[in-house]
């Protein structure tokens, strides 16, 4: 960080646990922290499994009619197909969450993206300071032994604290 | 640009964002002042991602090039 400026602060609070959106935060967190910012995550609702030890996360198609449907691999002209899938079939039909999100990881790992898990280890590497929100804790029944070294439980008023003064909040 | 002595090379073609920025970080934070790190990428992002990592974090890139589609940073630690 040069010298003079004061160091930046930025606030997050991730409360979704789809595969694909347990990405933009911790994206955002580890380029952020890579800048030299002060990172602070609040993970509640949905995206406090990502704090686990064992956590998989899914994709859910039903629910993200813009999710591409592509195949992840087979010659070029056959993975540019964007499948049209009725939501009869993305909603109903047993195991389709599960191959969807086997093509999507797929997808992910040939474009050279990490994990979900990989960039939050990376996250905790460089400093990203991680609260899992009690309440969260609390109402689904999840104990402290549940999530990886070096989580911090916090309230609300603990993060908006933080985040009063942070430069930059985002909330995913 | 054989005439930038380096220090270390980082390789982080076929890596996606934000894994370029990530690792070049943590490269960085390992040398001593001075020194160069040269990285090479083929993330697309990495244009205009590594300049505003290069500003914000005070260090900078001494040259850069753009080569069938990979993109290498001489970087010297501030």
């Amino acid at each position: 960080m040069s010298g003079e400026q004061k160091q930046k602060k930025v606030a997050l609070i991730a409360s979704q646990g789809t595969l694909d959106w347990c990405y933009p935060p911790l994206i955002m967190a580890s380029a952020a922290a890579s800048m030299d910012m002060e990172v602070k995550m609040f993970y509640t609702f949905y995206g406090l499994p990502v704090l686990t030890k064992n956590f998989t996360a899914k994709v859910a198609p039903a629910t993200n009619p813009a999710m591409p449907m592509k195949m992840p691999f087979g010659p070029k002209w056959f993975q540019n197909i964007n499948w049209p899938m009725p939501n009869l079939l993305t909603g109903l039909v047993p195991g389709f969450e599960s191959v969807a999100t086997g093509l999507m990881k797929k997808t992910f790992k040939n474009n050279g993206v990490a994990t979900v898990e990989e960039l939050r280890d990376l996250c905790m590497e460089i400093g990203v300071e991680f609260l899992a929100c009690q309440m969260t804790v609390d109402v689904f029944g999840y104990q402290k032994e549940d999530f990886i070294e070096g989580v911090t439980f916090a309230g609300a008023a603990a993060f908006m604290d933080y985040a009063s003064e942070a430069d930059v909040q985002l909330f995913t | 640009m054989s005439e930038i002595q380096i220090d270390k090379e980082l390789d982080c073609r076929g890596m996606s964002c934000p894994l370029p920025v990530l690792k070049t970080k943590k490269a960085v934070s390992d040398m001593t002042a001075g020194q160069v790190l040269k990285m090479t990428c083929t993330d697309q992002g990495s244009k205009k991602d590594m300049p505003s990592w290069s500003e914000r974090t005070g260090n900078p890139i001494l040259s850069s090039e753009e080569k069938e589609g990979e993109f290498t940073f001489w970087i010297k630690k501030a």
